[in-house]
This record gives C-alpha cells, sequence and structure tokens, in this order.
C-alpha cells in the first residue's frame, strides 16, 4: 500500500469513480482549468472534458439545483462547495429541496449526488474560511453527512458517496488535506457510509471524534499511554447517519467518553453523542460524560492568537483527559 | 428588447390551427385537457368550500398558457418543471383527475407524493414531471440540472420550466437562466405572468414592462405571448422547442395571463384586486375564446362539445368518488422513505 495525503486520496477517489462510471461528472467554482483552488480536481478535465468537470458560474445555489437536476435525469453529480463556509446560498436547495425528494415523493425520487465542501480550521482562514457546519446540517434529515479524517477513509467513503441513491454532505477538513498521510488501499476499496471505525483500542476511556479532530486524539492517546492510561480513540467517520452501536460499544467498554469536536458547542455533534451514550450506556458510566469543543463565538478569527484559543488542540484535549481519568 | 407577438393573432384566419400543423383531432385535444384542468379545479373549491378539504390552489385563467406550452412538447420524453398552478400541464403530460383529486384529498395512493405534500406539488418521475415543492423558483435550476443531463448524454430532450413573476424574482431564476444562457441548454423558461404574487402586483415586484426584456441579459430570446390565446402559447412554444432541439440554447416565454380565484382558498383577492378587473379578465376567458375559435373553424360542433362535456364530467366525477374514498396514509407512512432504503436514525 502506498502512502497518500488525503487531498490525494480524494482526487484517487474522484478520477476512479469518473472512470468507472460516465454519468460521475464534477461541477464546482475552479474545479476545471484551475483543477481546484486546493487541487482537488487536478488533472481532471484534461482528463474528462469540458461536459464532465464543468466550471460553474461563482453561484453555489446554482451549483447544488443544477446538480439535482441533473441526478433527477440520471447523471451522479459531485457538486464542490469551493469552502463550506460558503454553503449558505445553497442552503435552500440543499434543506427544503435535496433532502426531500425521496420523502416528499414518497420514493418516487432519489438523489444520488455528492456535495463536497473543505470545512475546519486551523490555516489562518479566519470567519469566513474556517467553519463547521457538520452539526448544521445533521440536523436534517433526508441528508447524509461523512467528515472523514484519513486519506483511506476519504478515497472510500468517496466511492461509497457517490454509489449512494441519497444525497451526501462530504465534508473534507482542509488542515488534514496536505498534513494528513496514510496508507490506502489498492483496488475498490468502498468504506461504508455510516460505519464509525475504532482507530485506537484502549481500556480507560474513550475519545470520540472526527475530521482533524481525530489526528490530535491520536496524537493524545499516545501520550496518555506513555502515563499508563489506555485510551480508545473511535473515529466517527459518519456523522449522519451515526453509528450509534460503536458508541455505544466503546462507552460501555471503557466507561469514561470525551467526545471531541472544533465545531461550536450548543447543539453540536458531541451533545448528540452524550445523550446516545445517556440512553443507551447509562449504567456503564463511571464519570460524567464530557465533551471539548469551540467556543459559542461565530467562527475562528484571523489572529492567531485568537485562532488558537478556538480551535481544540492536542494539549488541550490531553488535559481534559487526563481529568476524566482522574475522575 | 423582447419579441411580441400579436401577429399570431391574426395569422392564419379561420384555420390557425391547421397553418400550425395541428389536426383537427389535436386541435380538440387541447380544448378537451384545458376543460378537465379547469372541471377538476371547480369541484375542488366546491368540495374545499363544503368543508371537505382543506386547501385548494388554482389553475383558472392560465389553462391556455399551459396546455399551449406544453402541447408543443413530447411527454414522457422531454421534461416539465410545473409550479403548483399547472394542472393544464401535468394534465397534458399523463397525469389524471383521479391523480389530481387523491393528491386534494392526500391519500395514501396519491402518486404525487402519497399524501405527504399539499395539492399543487406535482411529481412523477414515471412521467418526466418533476416534483415540486413550495419554496418558488429552486425548480428553475432543477431544468436547468436536467437540461444538463441531457446534453450530456447527447439526447435531444427539451426541459420546459413554469414559473410566476413573483418567482422571477429569485435568486434562483436568475442563476438558472445564466447557467442556461452560459451552456446553451435546451430549456423553455415559461413565466405565466399573471400580474400578482399573492397581493403583490407586477408593479411592485420588477420595474419593467415585460419580465421577457431580461433575456438579454442572459444571451437568449425572450418573447412575450398572450397567454389567454392557446395557439399563440403553442405557437412560440413549438419555436422555442425547435430551436432548443437545434442545440441553439434557451428561450424566455413571458405568457401575460390572470388568474381568475383567489391565490389560494386561505386567500380573500377583495383586499387587492377590484371586482370590475377580475370581470374585464372573464372575458378574456382562455377556454371560452379557444371554444369560439373552433366553432367559427368549424372544429368544434355541438355533439363535439357534447361529448367532451360528457367525458369531463364523468372522469371528475369518478376521480372525486375514487378519492374521497380511498384510505389515508397509516401512521406507519410517516417514517418511510426518508432515504431511499428507508429511515435511518
Amino acid at each position: 500500500m502506498a502512502q497518500k495525503t488525503v487531498i490525494e486520496a480524494i482526487r484517487e477517489g474522484m478520477d476512479e469513480e469518473m472512470a468507472r462510471d460516465p454519468s460521475v461528472f464534477l461541477i464546482g467554482e475552479d474545479v476545471g482549468q484551475r483543477g481546484g483552488v486546493f487541487l482537488a480536481s487536478d488533472g481532471l478535465y484534461k482528463k474528462y472534458g469540458e461536459l464532465r468537470v464543468i466550471d460553474s458560474p461563482l453561484a453555489e445555489s446554482c451549483i447544488v439545483g443544477v446538480a439535482i437536476g441533473a441526478a433527477v435525469n440520471g447523471m451522479r453529480p459531485i457538486a464542490e462547495i469551493q469552502f463550506a463556509d460558503f454553503i449558505a446560498p445553497a442552503m435552500n436547495q440543499i434543506i427544503e429541496e435535496a433532502a426531500r425528494f425521496c420523502y416528499r415523493t414518497a420514493g418516487d425520487f432519489s438523489l444520488p449526488m455528492v456535495i463536497r465542501a473543505p470545512w475546519g480550521g486551523g490555516v489562518h482562514g479566519a470567519l469566513y474560511h474556517s467553519q463547521s457546519i457538520e452539526a448544521t446540517f445533521a440536523h436534517i434529515p433526508g441528508l447524509k453527512v461523512v467528515a472523514p479524517g484519513t486519506p483511506a477513509d476519504a478515497k472510500g467513503l468517496l466511492k461509497a458517496a457517490v454509489r449512494d441513491p441519497d444525497p451526501v454532505l462530504f465534508l473534507e477538513h482542509k488542515r488534514t488535506y496536505r498534513l494528513v498521510k496514510g496508507e490506502v488501499p489498492g483496488g475498490d476499496a468502498v468504506v461504508p457510509i455510516g460505519k464509525a471505525e475504532v482507530k485506537r483500542e484502549g481500556t480507560d476511556l474513550s475519545l470520540i471524534a472526527y475530521g482533524l479532530m481525530l489526528t490530535y486524539c491520536l496524537e493524545v492517546a499516545e501520550k496518555l499511554a506513555a502515563e499508563d492510561i489506555s485510551a480508545e480513540v473511535l473515529d466517527l467517520r459518519t456523522i449522519k447517519p451515526i453509528d450509534q452501536a460503536a458508541i455505544v460499544a466503546t462507552a460501555k467498554k471503557t466507561g469514561k467518553v470525551l467526545v471531541v469536536h472544533e465545531d461550536t458547542r450548543f447543539a453540536g455533534i458531541a451533545a448528540e453523542v452524550m445523550a446516545i451514550i445517556m440512553e443507551q450506556a447509562f449504567d456503564a458510566l463511571d464519570a460524567p460524560l464530557m465533551r471539548l469543543t469551540a467556543p459559542d463565538v461565530p467562527a475562528m478569527p484571523f489572529n492567531h492568537v485568537l485562532e488558537q484559543a478556538f480551535m481544540p488542540n492536542a494539549d488541550r484535549i490531553l488535559h481534559k483527559a487526563k481529568e476524566l481519568a482522574a475522575y | 428588447m423582447a419579441t411580441k407577438t400579436q401577429e399570431v393573432e391574426a395569422k392564419g384566419g379561420q384555420s390557425r390551427h391547421r397553418s400550425l400543423g395541428l389536426s383537427d383531432d389535436q386541435a380538440l385535444r387541447i380544448y378537451e385537457v384545458m376543460r378537465l384542468a379547469r372541471a377538476v379545479d371547480e369541484r375542488m373549491w366546491l368540495i374545499n368550500r363544503q368543508g371537505r378539504a382543506p386547501f385548494v390552489i388554482s389553475c383558472q385563467g392560465q389553462e391556455g398558457a399551459q396546455v399551449g406550452s406544453a402541447a408543443a412538447l413530447r411527454p414522457g420524453q422531454d421534461w416539465v418543471a410545473p409550479y403548483y398552478r399547472d394542472a393544464g400541464v401535468i394534465l397534458w403530460f399523463g397525469m389524471t383527475a383521479k391523480d389530481q383529486m387523491l393528491s386534494f384529498f392526500a391519500r395514501r395512493e396519491d402518486p404525487n407524493s402519497g399524501g405527504r405534500q399539499m395539492p399543487g406539488h406535482f411529481g412523477s418521475r414515471r412521467l418526466h414531471i418533476l416534483t415540486g415543492g413550495s419554496p418558488v423558483a429552486t425548480q428553475l435550476l432543477h431544468a436547468a440540472g436536467i437540461a444538463l443531463a441531457s446534453k450530456q448524454r447527447k439526447e435531444d430532450a427539451v426541459t420546459a420550466a413554469y414559473f410566476g413573476e413573483g418567482a422571477a424574482s429569485q435568486g434562483d431564476c436568475h442563476e438558472a437562466m445564466n447557467f442556461a444562457g452560459i451552456h446553451k441548454l435546451a430549456v423553455i423558461f415559461v413565466c405565466e405572468n399573471n400580474g400578482y404574487a399573492i397581493s403583490v402586483p407586477q408593479s411592485r415586484q420588477m420595474a419593467i414592462p415585460n419580465l421577457a426584456d431580461r433575456a438579454a441579459g442572459y444571451g437568449f430570446p425572450g418573447v412575450v405571448v398572450d397567454g389567454n390565446d392557446v395557439l399563440a402559447c403553442y405557437e412560440v412554444t413549438r419555436h422555442a422547442v425547435e430551436r432548443a432541439r437545434r442545440g441553439e440554447g434557451a428561450t424566455l416565454i413571458e405568457a401575460k395571463t390572470y388568474r381568475f380565484t383567489a391565490h389560494s382558498s386561505d386567500d380573500d383577492d377583495k383586499r387587492y384586486r377590484q371586482a370590475e378587473e377580475v370581470a374585464t379578465w372573464r372575458q378574456k376567458d382562455p377556454i371560452q375564446r379557444y371554444a369560439k375559435y373552433l366553432r367559427e373553424s368549424a372544429t368544434l360542433t355541438d355533439p363535439v362539445e357534447k361529448d367532451i362535456t360528457e367525458r369531463v364530467d364523468q372522469q371528475v366525477d369518478e376521480a372525486t368518488e375514487y378519492a374521497e374514498q380511498a384510505p389515508d396514509p397509516t401512521p406507519d407512512d410517516l417514517m418511510t422513505f426518508v432515504y431511499k432504503q428507508g429511515t435511518v436514525s
């Protein structure tokens, strides 16, 4: 197996799906000649031509609305929103339209489409190039929300998303694009939507995370091991549908759970994970459920001091994990 | 500036439909679908006012624009993206009075939505009728996407997207026309301009007299047509279809028309429209006007009219009787088809 970055894995995933199925096409801002602002689609325009790699006008509702129509008419679009922060103009199309086509027609219509969106901070992206949007969209029945943290999962889940019969919001943490490297299986390795994965086994406490925070939690688990604390790390990978069984299993195994995300705190994914554990594993708990999240401010500011104050990092996770271990 | 089509009225004289390539049977079929759309609608109001169903939204007055334009398309091959008044469009594309009544009574068997949506939210994959929600203008982008897929697969299907002049104020309307213009997509944008978005008149919706003038900004033709002249609507749509099939791209058709009823069964149009204005427009009823033409051209005779009336009445009676007695969804139906493979928590 080859070591690859997350961005390489995503590019390969799109390339392989486009080669496999002529109905798969890409539409978004700068995805053509430029190859995407992060180079996610580098080379695809040349390989597949302008009818399958479409430079859209600078209009997010257009990108998603056109993708919906194409999906109705037999295509499998991958719509790229250049930054997750700019998805708001498309929310009417995503929430009122894409998420409801299947339900409002009692299954007559369904939309096999992927909306890719680079999200997350730690890149000096400030208020409008750093946001986390998963909780907003995970609240909408009819959508699936995926947030891989490793190259292998990014590629495998992208393949699953392209083949899925329903609209999938595919969140790519932009700090992981080139930071996180890993083994990517060759061949057609599809990672199923809706399955979390234990990335590190442990017995004393559980760290539950996704996206960039997965990388930080794995670092923390290593540091905890040096202090004889055995931390299990569960990578959610899919936010919606969430893998309740995996969450409950790790909670029952360790009895102590810390949920970490860089999205803001109120009604965030951590709150949902904690509710699932309360409902299904209360008797197994040895400590209060804990969460480490960004604070409830609009988004992370540009200034590096403020950015670091916003983002959870390995030091803060370590501190919180030790507090949990000591309880 | 947009082309105007007053000349259509005079051209062809007594046999306008034949000069447009329509046989007498086709001309009568158009008439019958207009009559059926009106009759179903009138029955819905009756039932609503009797308290037997909660909501109606109407096509009355706009049947000429609807059936005239739809008649220029190929049902089942081409696509339509209707808006909530387009009973004439969906009947032409193969829906039935029974389908409409099942939706009106929100029955389990409603083919549009299984009783989930309000009446007027049409949709059938089989019939190439795009499903619609309640937010306006979203379907215009979907129509552009449907047409993009046709272009990608090198198919000659044309997609007609319908909307009111109020929806033209939405950003999605601009984005759809812009995209269709850039890619020369086979889309026909049909605006049924009935003068009001609920209560707001066109003068508070836009600063121009003709929406069709905006087409110039998207690089394709805009045409103003008398929406209450069904044959004129057929003619301009047919030209737009031919243009689209030649690969020359989109057309914006603005059909000037009027709705005879309030916005919906929950609206009181006396608060914003003068009775005289409504009465004046009722004199221009597209169905009566077309019937007059068909009689003058000796296409419609008393026996034919009687047959049509009998068929329409029978369909409406049977549809009403069937749908009113059809079963409701069950509480379990609440949970199905959140996703293609059922519910996911």
